[in-house]
């Protein structure tokens, strides 16, 4: 069973100063689970999947990701990264680097893939998110539905055992919105276990198992979307709810 | 360049105003400096008749001519297009810059008969002496750009005292200092190792600076993309931070390794064999004084002029990976 946990979070708890930014957050992945996260601005949803691979560090509770526990002194933090892939809403692509080396440089570099083998693998993901003809070029070349689909290919070369989204749709125009959420679409149908901070809810709809409302630092709301979206228990969520519907 | 519009502008040197009043301003100066007494009035000779019986007149006339040459000249380029316009100014400073050095009376066949020994010895002891200081200083730079930037409290404080203690000096101090000083602690050091080792601490505190502030124009989502796909420290700073940060830095480093190559000359003080030193003797025994400083200055100016061809090379290199 514990096994199957892919990320593991236990009275979680971060302040930034004397501001408390996570409360008491618990939370359980398990292997293959789809799990959206959503809420107001300022709300923590960032800061708490930046904790699960510690791009963020926690105060207190306990957060285990893929069997191996986060925490201030730990010095295999690489182990963990190497495992949980992150798409950020910049993009944040290797400017310096083709398309290409971008999906190349991590399996060679942390895995030690020889080259033409990375070259394989980066050429199969660019296609998996199709966009193998660009693999050549620079990222500014791109357009931005095009780069957050190479940041997604990028991260998959990695073989993650976890994918962390964070609004990986908010700075698009729409159609190139459509384009990276049936990306990721098809990735959750592949069984991809995925966490993903997103206002898309059409998408949370579609392939989420649980969706999780957050409200200033806390897990406010928790559920399978239809009962999430249909009946809301708490007031905040339903508050938040109907702004986002209402256009 | 600047943003350029669609629109075309007016050119600015054929609006009537404005080539009236450089008009005046030119002739203002030129009646101000009285130029009878050179080669210009020389010149207007068959105009004026002797020029210092002129007067006024003669005065008025060269000024006049002057001025009215020079408004012909600058409304003449305006209609030409952008490169020539640059080869044409070009050319004229350098000749004007050539009709200065010849009021010296600069003797040709002595600068002919030093002018090798200037190269073989003195250009190449500053060459070599500024490539091994460039080296040196770029390596401190760049560890001493990582400690400035460490929150390891040992590192940063030794990093910003460097810093601190060689921008905070003249560079002519440091030499003495280096070379009178070290070995009153028992080093013995030659001129040439002191005035490289000078140079290296001074070009090195600035270069800090320079590489510091490139390595923290880099966006923070590159540090995190990075540290999420598991590089550590080193492979980030080497492979991902560097890289986008050096097109940032080429600029003042370009600039940097101008004013270095400049700098070395201040090692002549401590009897280091290079261009300025040599400028200096060469010409003081016969008082050709002029010939090699000239001559001197000239060798500097080519070999910046070098660098920048070499800074603008790069510079073109990096814009590949900018270019929309
Ligand atoms: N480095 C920091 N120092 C201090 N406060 C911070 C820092 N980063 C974030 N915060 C604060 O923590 C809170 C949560 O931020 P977070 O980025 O996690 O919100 P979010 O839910 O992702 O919001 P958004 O939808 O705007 O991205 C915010 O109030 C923010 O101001
Ligand atoms: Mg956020």
């Amino acid at each position: 069973m514990i096994a199957d946990k892919i990320i593991e979070a236990k009275d979680v708890s971060k302040w930034y100063g004397t501001f408390r930014v996570l409360t008491d957050i618990n939370l359980t992945v398990g292997k293959g689970e789809r799990i959206v996260i959503c809420g107001p601005s300022g709300s923590g949803k960032s800061t708490l999947i930046r904790c699960f691979n510690r791009l963020e560090a926690h105060q207190e509770g306990e957060i285990i990701v893929n069997g191996i526990r986060l925490h201030n002194r730990m010095r295999n933090v690489a182990e963990v990264r190497k495992h949980v892939g992150m798409v950020f809403q910049q993009f944040n692509l290797f400017p310096h680097m083709t398309v290409l080396m971008n999906c190349m440089v991590g399996p060679m570099w942390i895995k030690g893939v020889p080259e033409a083998a990375a070259r394989k693998t980066a050429l199969r993901f660019l296609e998996r998110v199709r966009i193998p003809e660009q693999a050549n070029k620079y990222p500014v070349r791109l357009s931005g539905g095009q780069q957050q689909r190479v940041a997604i290919a990028r991260s998959l070369c990695m073989e993650p055992a976890v994918m962390l989204f964070d609004e990986p749709t908010s700075s698009l125009d729409p159609e190139m919105v459509a384009e990276v959420l049936e990306t990721m679409t098809s990735l959750a149908r592949d069984g991809m276990t995925m966490v993903c901070v997103t206002h898309e809810m059409g998408f949370a709809r579609a392939v989420a198992d649980r969706v999780l409302f957050m409200d200033s630092g806390r897990i406010v709301e928790e559920g399978k979307p239809q009962d999430f979206f249909t009946n809301p228990r708490h007031e905040r969520t339903k508050l938040f709810l109907s702004q986002i519907l209402s256009h | 360049m600047l943003y350029p519009d669609t629109v075309e502008s007016e050119v600015l040197v054929h609006k009537p105003w404005f080539v009236v009043s450089i008009f005046a301003v030119v002739l203002a100066l030129c009646l101000i400096s009285n130029l009878t007494g050179t080669a210009m009035g020389e010149l207007m000779r068959p105009v004026i008749g002797d020029p210092l019986q002129s007067g006024f007149y003669g005065r008025f006339a060269i000024a006049l001519f002057i001025a009215v040459s020079f408004c012909l000249n600058v409304v003449l380029i305006g209609f030409a297009p952008l490169k020539v316009q640059i080869a044409v100014v070009w050319l004229e400073t350098l000749l004007l810059f050539i009709a200065f050095s010849t009021t010296f009376n600069l003797s040709l066949p002595f600068i002919w008969e030093k002018l090798p020994f200037l190269i073989t010895q003195g250009l190449v002891t500053t060459i070599y002496i500024s490539a091994i200081s460039i080296f040196f200083a770029s390596l401190i730079a760049i560890v001493a750009a990582v400690a400035k930037l460490s929150n390891n409290g040992f590192a940063y404080a030794i990093a910003s005292f460097y810093t601190s203690f060689f921008r905070g000096m003249p560079l002519l101090m440091q030499v003495y200092l280096i070379y009178l000083g070290l070995p009153q602690l028992g080093f013995l050091i030659d001129a040439v190792p002191a005035g490289v080792l000078a140079l290296s601490l001074c070009v090195g505190a600035y270069m800090t600076e320079i590489f510091r502030s490139g390595i923290l124009s880099i966006d923070r989502g590159q540090w995190e993309a990075s540290r999420s796909m598991g590089f550590g420290f080193s492979l980030t700073m080497r492979k991902i931070i560097l890289p986008q940060a050096l097109p940032i830095i080429i600029p003042p480093m370009g600039n940097m390794f101008i004013a270095m190559l400049k700098d070395s000359s201040l090692v002549s003080a401590i009897g280091v064999w290079e261009l300025t030193f040599l400028a200096r003797t060469l010409g003081q025994s016969t008082f050709n004084h002029m010939e090699m400083l000239i001559t001197a200055a000239v060798i500097y100016w080519l070999m910046s002029i070098c660098l920048e061809l070499i800074q603008s090379r790069i510079e073109r290199h990096f814009a590949r990976s900018k270019a929309r």
